[in-house]
Order: structure tokens, then sequence, then C-alpha cells
């Protein structure tokens, strides 16, 4: 055979593969809404930077007929390219292919590119759209996925991981998306559950579509397992790439400074916080007064929104935020809202992203459901990860900072390495009218008039104590500040905190109340 | 504009905190949280949905702390039930066959 040959049959053989799981089964997978795993890859990548690998490799199932079924590349695509101009290792799942079914094969192709990725030390997308196990494969099924998750954990803070769920990830299959740093899902498409509604039903007896079980609503707003919603794959394409903007490539760089812009004119920084501490606002309006371009770029929107979190730029440079919203349960930690907040810092901590932390909280979340949930072990994660962070640490307190929520949020007291305060801070143990009814208890009830007395009370603690100076009278607050120098305090900060080395005791690990 | 924003007042709810009541929006999940009820030794529920498979006890009937009162099958396992504290057997809610939901009271004692 002459190498012309040779290669014209090098690309029918390709051809054939790029064909993928058939033309009808393409057409469904378009039907859905959704795009093929190469479509997908390619506009998620730089324009022709795409290579793709392992493009013959062929399954081994010997059992139940398979060794007479061809899986073209195994219904998983892998490869490398560029996004930004700056390398990335991609696996997308298809679908097409005997829906996607994660087999010995599919899985090494997978692990594969992992290991690339990690070697290399360049980010790495996973797009999900799979059935779950072969179960033709066995336990070899199994394996595979036990490979992926291990990868998954040894990259974790090395590389950013990121997981795109286009379609359906159930089962063991879950698990590689949760120990992945972001976990994108798009509307009516992301199914992620561990039992399906079929089992559920068989078993338990109790109805539920695979949309009300484990859809990407459901993620966004109760599980808290997804990041990013989005409407159709196309947005979810693009919060990709605008998340991979901000973040740098690998726990050795820091992000890329790109030019510095002023916040936007609309957002006026003196006019948007109450007095009353008991009134609510949107503070991300204050996030957007004080970012570059007023460009704030929210991670988990839907799910525990009394704590906001996620990337902004000051002067160029990358910014992690955490805040409080008194718009949405009054801003108060709770378990869901502590967990978000707890695992956003250890990212920017690992990701060399600094953090500012915008503060304005009654406290930790009252109730039986509360405390049954065990907000104690998961608010104590607040704690350690800012205790544990050693990025530039930056908190402004708005307005109240009471009780347990003045200590966990990134206070002094747990290494913060700039303490501001506006001058409408109020930082107590509990806010005035608690505090007046416990410390004043016997006088309040023993009174002619109790509720004249209380009020008197209230406004006596008030007066001594609803303010920032007492605070500051011992140093736990660096500097009171103006609401208009907020962004060029803050912007200081992080530039002389360029070079801030620490570290802590010698450990294998901590031990993290998970 | 998003910062002149002041949102209607019928949207806000209030929750209380340490004696001060802050106005703010609630959440789906906080509006689905459960509420809590104070265990009952009196009454025997279902903790997982399952099916009633056998029911050894009457209404009427005299029972000792252990003593077996049904069987009911959930995740594929036979559950044996028992009473929790001595007491007379005041209703049977259940039957053999009977496919029940979680949380349902099967048997309440006196």
């Amino acid at each position: 055979m002459s190498l012309k040959r040779k290669i014209r049959e090098l690309q029918k053989r390709r051809q054939k593969v790029l064909e993928g799981g058939g033309e009808k089964a393409v057409e469904k997978q378009i039907a859905m809404g959704k795009l093929t795993a190469r479509e997908r890859i390619i506009s998620l990548l730089d324009k022709n930077s795409f290579s793709e690998y392992d493009l013959f490799v062929e399954h081994e199932a010997r059992d139940f007929d398979m060794d007479k079924k061809i899986l073209h590349g195994d219904g998983v695509v892998i490869g490398t390219g560029t996004i930004h101009n700056k390398p990335v290792a991609i696996f997308a799942q298809d679908f097409t292919v005997a829906g996607g079914s994660l087999g010995l094969m599919h899985s090494r192709k997978i692990t594969k590119i992992m290991d690339y990725a990690l070697r290399m030390r360049m980010p790495l997308i996973g797009i999900n759209d799979s059935g779950g196990a072969r179960i033709q494969e066995g336990v070899n099924s199994l394996a595979g996925y036990g490979e992926i998750f291990f990868r998954n954990t040894l990259s974790s803070g090395v590389i950013p991981q990121i997981s795109v769920i286009m379609g359906p990830c159930a089962g063991g299959a879950v698990y590689s998306p949760a120990l992945t740093d972001f976990v994108f899902v798009v509307d009516k498409i992301s199914k992620m559950f561990i039992t399906g509604p079929e089992v559920i039903k068989t078993v338990l007896g109790e109805e539920i579509s695979m949309e009300d079980l484990g859809g990407a609503r459901v993620h966004s707003e109760i599980t808290g397992n997804a990041h990013f919603f989005a409407y159709s794959e196309a947005e979810s394409i693009n919060q990709i790439k605008k998340l991979l903007s901000f973040i740098p490539w690998n726990n050795t760089e820091k992000p890329e400074k790109i030019k510095k812009k002023e916040p936007k004119k609309e957002f006026k920084i003196d006019q948007i916080v109450p007095d009353d501490p008991t009134l609510p606002y949107d503070v991300r309006t204050v996030i957007k007064a004080i970012v570059d371009d007023s460009d704030f770029f929210e991670i988990q929107e839907g799910w525990a929104a009394n704590m906001v979190i996620g990337f902004g730029r000051l002067g160029g440079k990358t910014i992690g935020f955490v805040c409080n919203q008194p718009l949405v349960l009054a801003g108060v930690l709770d378990v869901d809202s502590s967990d978000k907040a707890a695992r956003f810092i250890r990212y920017c901590d690992a990701f060399n992203i600094p953090i500012v932390t915008l503060v304005d909280l009654p406290g930790y979340m009252p109730g039986i459901d509360q405390e049954h949930a065990g907000v104690i072990r998961h608010g104590a994660k607040v704690l350690y990860a800012y205790s544990e962070a050693t990025v530039p640490k930056i908190t402004l307190i708005i307005r109240k900072a009471y009780g347990g929520g003045y200590i966990a949020m990134s206070s002094r007291h747990l290494r913060a390495d700039f303490v501001f305060a506006w001058p409408g801070a109020e930082i107590a143990v509990m806010g005035p009218e608690g505090a007046a009814n416990i410390i004043f208890r016997k006088e309040i009830k023993e009174a002619d008039d109790p509720d004249k007395v209380r009020k008197q009370k209230i406004k006596e603690f008030k007066d001594k104590f609803a303010n920032p100076y007492v605070a500051a009278a011992k140093g736990y607050i660096d500097a009171v500040i103006e609401p208009l120098e907020t962004r060029s305090l803050i912007l200081h900060a992080i530039n002389i905190s360029d070079n801030k080395g620490i570290s802590g005791p010698k450990k294998k690990h901590g031990i993290p109340p998970f | 504009m998003e910062n002149q924003e002041t949102p209607k007042k019928s949207r806000f709810k209030s929750i209380n905190v340490d004696s001060t009541k802050y106005k703010t929006h609630l959440t789906k999940k906080y509006n689905l949280r459960k509420k809590w009820y104070k265990p009952n030794d009196n009454l025997i529920t279902s903790f997982i949905p399952g099916t009633i498979i056998k029911v050894f006890v009457k209404e009427g009937q005299q029972v000792k702390k252990g003593e077996k009162i049904i069987i009911f099958e959930a995740m594929k396992m036979k559950n044996r039930v028992y009473a929790m504290k001595n007491g007379t057997i005041k209703n049977v809610n259940v039957k053999v066959g009977d496919m029940i939901p979680r949380g349902k009271v099967m048997i309440e004692l006196d």
C-alpha cells in the first residue's frame, strides 16, 4: 500500500469515529437542546486549537455479546487545546455512543487526560453526559470511576478542575464533579443524583421526576452541588470562559493581572447602606461600587444566598469576595452559608487569590433545625478556613458584626491582615436589644414601667457600644474609614500585601470540620 | 438602576436574632425546613418508607417493652419493630401489605 492510500485509510477511519453514535443518535442529542461532545469542546476552546487523542481506542468488554459491538472512541472524547490562549486539558463524554456509559477504556481515556493536566499544570475541564457505569463491564467500570476520583483528589488545589454537567450524571459518576472546584449546570439538561427516580419509586414508593430530584435548579438552589446555572449550553460555555479569566492556571501562579478600571459611576458607595442595622440592602451593590468596572462574577448565586461569594478585580488583580447578604435571611451564618463561604475561602487560598470580606451580620441563625443540622460543626468550617488561609485577607465591617459572627468573618483574631470599619459599624457580643434584655434583666423586670426602662437601657447600650471605636481602641480594627475611601484603601492594602509570606507549624494536614 | 432599588415593603419578612427583628427576604429552603416534634414513645412511626410484612399485635393487647410489634420491609431489609415501653395497644393503623410513607404512625400505645 502506498503512503497516499494509507493516509486515505487513516482519514476514513477518523471519519468513522467522528460520526460518534451515528446519525440517529446525534439527531436525538440535538433535539434535546444539546450539542455533541466535539461541538461542545470546539465551542469552548479557542478557534482551531483542539487536538484530539485516543480516537481509535476500543472497548474491552467481552461478555453479553459486547465483543460484537463497536463503540466509537468508547464514548468519550479527550484532548488538549487553549482557552484565552493558555493550555487546557479537556474530556467530553459522548452520549450518542452507548449513552456515554463508562467502561474500562472510556475511563482510561479520561484518566490519561487527567494525568496530562496535572503533569503540565493546566486546568482540567470535564464535560459529563453519561448514563453511568457500563453494567456489562462490571467491576472494571467501578475501577474506572475510582481511578478518576483518585486523580480528582490528587489534582485538587494544584490545578483548577471544572465539571460541566450537560446531560445525566448519575450514580457513582456524580462524585467526580463533587470533588472538583466548580460545577456548571444547564437548565433542563443537567441531571445529577445518586439514586434515580425509578429506584426511589421501587424501593421507597416515593414518586419524583428527574428534574425535581436532581435537575439544574435543585442543585443550584437546594443542594449547593452546582456553582453556575445557565439556561442554555451556549450560556454555560460563556460562564466557563469568564471564570477562567479570573483564576490562575495552577497553584504556583498568581491570576493574570489585567488593566485597571474604575467602578461605574452609577454605583454610589455612600448611598447604599441604610443607617438602621435592621434594614436590608443588596451587598452586591456595595461590591460593584468597589471592584474594577463594577464587574462582579458571583458563584453559587441561588444557594445559601445569605452569603455572597465570587470574583471581582481591584487594580486589575483578581480578588475573592466573601460577604454577608443582609437582603436574604438578614445575612446570618447558617449551615449552608458557612459551607459555601468556607469552601470558597479554601479555593482562594489554594490558588493565591486575596480575600476581601464584607461584614454585616447579626450572628448565627437561631433555630432547632439549624442546631440539629450541625450548625456548630458547619459554622466551625468558616473559622477553620479563615484561620488557615495565608493569602492576603482584608476585612471591611460595613455595619453590624455581632457575636460569633464577628469572630468568624475574617476578624483580626483569625489573622486578617487589615480590618477596616465604616463609622456606622457596631461590634458587640449581640445587638443592643438582646444585650440590654440580659444585662438589665432585673432592673427591667422590677421597674414600674418595664418598657420604658428597657428602651432607655437599649439606648444606653447603643450609645456606648454600637460603634467601631471600642474595637478600634483595642487595635482590633486598623482604621475607621469613610465609605468613599473604601476602594482606595482596600486597593492599597492589596498592593502592599503582594509579597505576604507566613507559614504555620509543619504538619501533614489539618483536620477541618468537614 | 440596581443601587437605587428600594425593595417593596410587602416582599420582606422578618427574622429575629437575639431579640432584634431584621427585615429581609427568606429563602425557598428556609421555608421548606421541617418542624421539630418532641419524640413520643407512645407512637410507633415508620422511619423510612416501606411495606408492612407482619403485624403481631391487636388493639387492646398488653405489650411489654422490647416486644416484637411489626415486621416492616424497607430497602429490601425486613426490619423488626419493637415496643419502646410497656403499654396497651390503642390503635393499629396499618395492615399486612400496606405500603406506607416515612413518618406514618403505625401503632399507638396507651
